[in-house]
């Protein structure tokens, strides 16, 4: 057995052994320990394969594929039977389509197709391994120590430890089945394997809320899913081929914009863009642990992963041109909604679809330059919005609260969270760091490849990403200067996988311009058959890291370090009124008063529900002249 | 040399900056029938301000401050060395950011609310800017300013809905009236002093020095419509930056100061029509 069948494998084995075992500090021993080696294998595979890259296919393949059938009727079964309990009947139909597709299409015509490649690891699939690997595997860790605090703070939800656990390893083994596969019908076996994960993690706490929000994900991604199923039996139809590889390398006339179409949507809903992204907002009622997961190194990742994939295809044609205008939309309405927003998990909920939504217009605008930006914007996005989400967990379960406005607290409570949080949020967008290189490439390409619309909506979006996370970051400082009350108890689970986070945010900064030599570059010169460029000059780049350098003086801010300096401390100005503790003043009946301070959230002017509307609307009308351009295409 | 020239721009920029600021404070007297300060009024306070005794609210806060004036600097020394715009153009907001965060820093009412009315200015205006930079690439085939002073042809040519577009956010980074709604110098208004309000002596000198720079790397903005290969058009940018500048005082004298609603509204509408039409058709044209 080789390290990448292993790497595919291993997690399940993990999953099935956590599942199994109920005692807990026996499985938390194993799943810290199938974690680190988990990562272990990424790190092995990636010096094993990653300079020259590998593709092959097993001998037993035909077996492989009636094991896939058997789990896939199996899954669609199960989905079947809890769909009608449940009364679902959406998802009943979904299921009831697809399924017997795939299956009577493997059996007849897709029988007797050759199959050249079934396991291809490239650059970029080398780059999604390193993701779902290491961050993945540091998730899974958190989870040990955050779920034991979670069911110490929910006593009213049954403990399900053992089946949360094993839910994450077993997604993280169809992530990694879903990046290295090249067989069409294994990635879509392993596409819907992740989609039953998320519905079983979002459904976890088994209350209402969570019940329904997690039928709508999986409503949604079913939907996504058939769209795939068809283009599958589309493309073996009519081109007799099942590899994404020969997919992508087709001319693009307008039959073979039919498939792309489908799995364009079918990413879409994935990595849930407008109409779709109402999932990953509802899916934050799950323990944090999984949306984290969801958000950052699967799920999400793996509709925009397909969509780099199938960019040769997209550029200028009308499929390509609908999904940038369903990215613009998304990243621009999205990122209004999150202004609004005071609860820390929807902020980063909504920002992650904002960013998605960059991430496919870079994608489909498909040039060089945009796909370096693309790729380059998961990498740290992955990184931040994980860290961000695992703070958040742990910052409320100190807080009892994941509120941004309870946050001006938080340096009372924990300043080494206080901390961490900052530095992820930095991450996000301030200037040196990684989600803002990335930003300024794709608006040089966006510019250069004259999508003048994108440009527009980059540069509105990243005011207001500017806006909402400044004040985040503005109540994170508020309290900075106060002295720490109380120590809490902040187990190593949580806080180890936190710290590797934060190392990984900031060296992934610094060494953006090597992972551009050593995988972006490389890449894109082999896909595109002429030699990329670092869409950055040296002396920007050299600039950039010395703007770091000099940035990470900022935590010296969270240090006390002025004890002998001989400035005179007053207290802050109250118009006169102070009582002379800083927080109340003299109203005016003679009272004490507290002076509250609250951020701005602009509701008035982008609500979300509406910013959301508007967005489902136009992203709903883009599809349909899609589907028109897409028609009249084949007419032709 | 490159070293020398660094020091140059960082001692310059703000001599000539407090110099504007004078100019301004005696045109400003005029205008409202007073006598007015010297000239060289500015340098004095800020000296002034330099002797004070130290005194803050806690121990946190001005610590931004300096790393503001620190990516301020920068910001000027990338523009002035003829590096690439939209890397100044995100250094500049980091030093804002990092000033803003100073205001949430002294966690007092007042300069909470300064920082937000910052942020919210920022928001206004940052779209143009960052559209301005764009601009400046799509007509002069490069974002470093060292290639676009070298065309031919100055950029007002191609961009003169982006040149009235800046000159419309230019109030919100001079904060001159009707957008100076996060810290008037005003002292009375209804917010005191805004995100300066718990600074005093050196740091408040600090944060004058600050908005020194600030100005010029606005003008240099201006002046980069009009820049080209030709020496005599560095003479027409000051006389236009002047003028501009001029404008802006006038205007500041001329109007109370707006709410935010309208300040936000109108800057991004302003953006929306002249910068991006102004944008699309150079891009169909060129």
């Amino acid at each position: 057995m080789n390290l990448i069948t292993t790497l595919i494998l291993f997690p399940l084995a993990i999953a099935i052994l956590s599942f199994v075992i109920r005692q807990d500090k026996i499985r938390n021993a194993i799943v810290t320990l199938g974690a680190a080696s988990i990562a272990l294998l990424t790190v092995l595979v990636t010096v094993r394969y990653f300079g020259d890259g590998i593709t092959y296919s097993y001998h037993q393949e035909e077996g492989i594929s009636y094991l896939i059938m058997c789990l896939e009727i199996i899954i669609a079964g199960y989905v079947l039977v809890k769909s009608i309990r449940d009364k679902k009947y959406l998802v009943t139909v979904f299921a009831a389509i697809q399924t017997p597709l795939i299956l009577w299409f493997e059996l007849s015509a897709g029988h007797h197709i050759q199959i050249v490649n079934q396991i291809v690891y490239d650059k970029l699939s080398g780059i999604m391994v390193l993701i779902i690997g290491i961050i993945g595997s540091l998730i899974c860790i958190y989870a040990v120590g955050y779920m034991k605090d979670y069911h110490h703070h929910h006593k009213e939800y049954a403990e399900r430890k053992s089946f949360f656990l094993s839910i994450l390893f077993l997604f993280l083994s169809a992530m990694f089945g879903l990046v290295l596969s090249n067989n069409l019908t294994w990635l879509y076996f392993c596409w819907e394997v992740t989609s039953l994960c998320s519905f079983l993690l979002i459904g976890y706490t088994r209350t209402e809320e969570a019940k329904s929000n997690s039928y709508r994900a999986l409503t949604i991604n079913l939907g996504g899913g058939l769209a795939f199923a068809v283009a599958i039996v589309f493309i073996g139809l009519h081109y007799d081929t099942l590899e994404l590889s020969t997919l992508i390398s087709l001319e693009p006339e307008a039959i073979a914009m039919v498939p792309v179409f489908l799995m364009s949507v079918a990413a879409l809903t994935k990595s849930a863009q407008f109409p779709f992204s109402s999932w990953l907002l509802g899916a934050m009622v799950a323990p944090t642990p999984s949306s984290a997961l969801l958000h950052s190194a699967t799920m999400v990742k793996a509709g925009v992963y397909l969509i780099i994939r199938l960019a040769p295809m997209l550029g200028d044609s009308p499929v390509g041109i609908a999904v940038t205008g369903i990215g613009c939309a998304t990243f621009l309405l999205s990122s209004l909604a999150a202004v609004t927003q005071s609860d820390g998990k929807k902020i980063l909920a909504y920002s992650t679809v904002a960013n998605l939504g960059l991430i496919v217009i870079c994608a489909s605008i498909g040039s060089q330059e945009a796909l370096w930006a693309a790729i380059l914007l998961i990498i740290f996005h992955a990184s931040a919005k994980s860290l961000m989400f695992l703070c958040v967990g742990s910052i409320e379960h100190q807080l009892g609260s994941r509120n941004v406005e309870d946050m001006g607290d938080l340096a009372l409570v924990s300043r080494k969270l206080n901390l961490f949080m900052f530095i992820g949020i930095a991450g996000m967008f301030l200037a040196p760091f990684g989600m803002l290189i990335s930003k300024w490439v794709a608006m040089k390409a966006f510019i250069d490849s004259r999508h003048i619309l994108a440009v527009i909506v980059i540069a509105y979006g990243s005011a207001i990403t500017l806006f909402y996370w400044t004040k985040w970051m503005g109540k994170l400082v508020s309290g900075s200067n106060r002295k720490q009350e109380k120590e809490h108890s902040f187990s190593l689970f949580e806080e180890l996988p936190i710290i590797i986070h934060v190392i990984i945010v900031i060296v992934s900064c610094f060494a953006f311009p090597l992972i551009s030599d050593y995988a972006l570059v490389p890449y894109l010169t082999e896909l595109f058959g002429k030699d990329a460029v670092i869409p950055i000059g040296t002396s920007d780049v050299n600039l950039m890291i010395m703007m770091l350098a000099m940035l990470i003086i900022i935590p010296i801010s969270f240090i006390p370090l002025y004890k002998g300096d001989k400035r005179r401390i007053v207290p802050i100005y109250m118009a006169g009124e102070n009582t002379g503790d800083n927080e109340t003043f003299y109203g005016g009946l003679g009272e004490k008063r507290k002076a509250e301070m609250r951020n701005w959230y602009l509701s008035e002017y982008f609500d979300s529900k509406k910013m959301l509307f508007i967005g489902n609307i136009i992203a709903i009308l883009i599809l349909v002249l899609g589907v028109i351009l897409l028609i009249g295409g084949l007419a032709q | 040399m490159l070293i020398l020239k660094i020091i140059v721009i960082i001692l310059l920029t703000p001599i000539a900056g407090g110099l504007l600021t004078g100019m301004d404070r005696v045109i400003t007297a005029r205008m409202q029938g007073r006598q007015g300060p010297p000239l060289l009024q500015p340098f004095y306070d800020v000296l002034k301000l330099i002797q004070k005794e130290a005194i803050e609210v806690n121990l946190m806060h001005r610590f931004y401050v300096y790393l503001s004036l620190i990516f301020v600097i920068l910001t000027s020394v990338i523009l002035l060395l003829g590096g690439d715009i939209l890397l100044a153009v995100f250094a500049l907001t980091l030093g804002s950011v990092l000033f803003i965060l100073g205001g949430y820093a002294s966690n007092s009412p007042y300069s909470l609310i300064g920082s937000e009315r910052e942020l919210l200015q920022m928001m206004a205006y940052e779209p143009m800017v960052l559209l301005t930079g764009i601009g400046f690439y799509l007509a002069d085939k490069s974002f470093f300013i060292s290639d676009i002073i070298k065309n031919n042809i100055p950029a007002i040519v191609y961009l003169p809905g982006m040149f009235i577009g800046f000159v419309y956010i230019l109030t919100f980074k001079l904060r001159k009236s009707p957008f100076d709604f996060s810290m008037s110098h005003h002292g009375h208004q209804e917010i005191v002093q805004g995100i300066t309000t718990e600074y005093s002596g050196k740091d408040l000198a600090v944060i004058e020095i600050t908005h020194w720079y600030e100005q010029i790397i606005a003008l240099v903005f201006v002046f980069l419509f009009f820049a080209t290969s030709h020496i005599s058009s560095i003479i027409v940018g000051i006389i236009v930056c002047l003028l501009v500048y001029f404008l802006e005082i006038l205007i500041d004298n001329g109007f109370a100061r707006m709410k935010w609603n309208f300040a936000l509204k109108s800057a991004w509408l302003v953006t929306a029509v002249l910068g991006s039409v102004n944008l699309m058709v150079l891009s169909y044209f060129r």
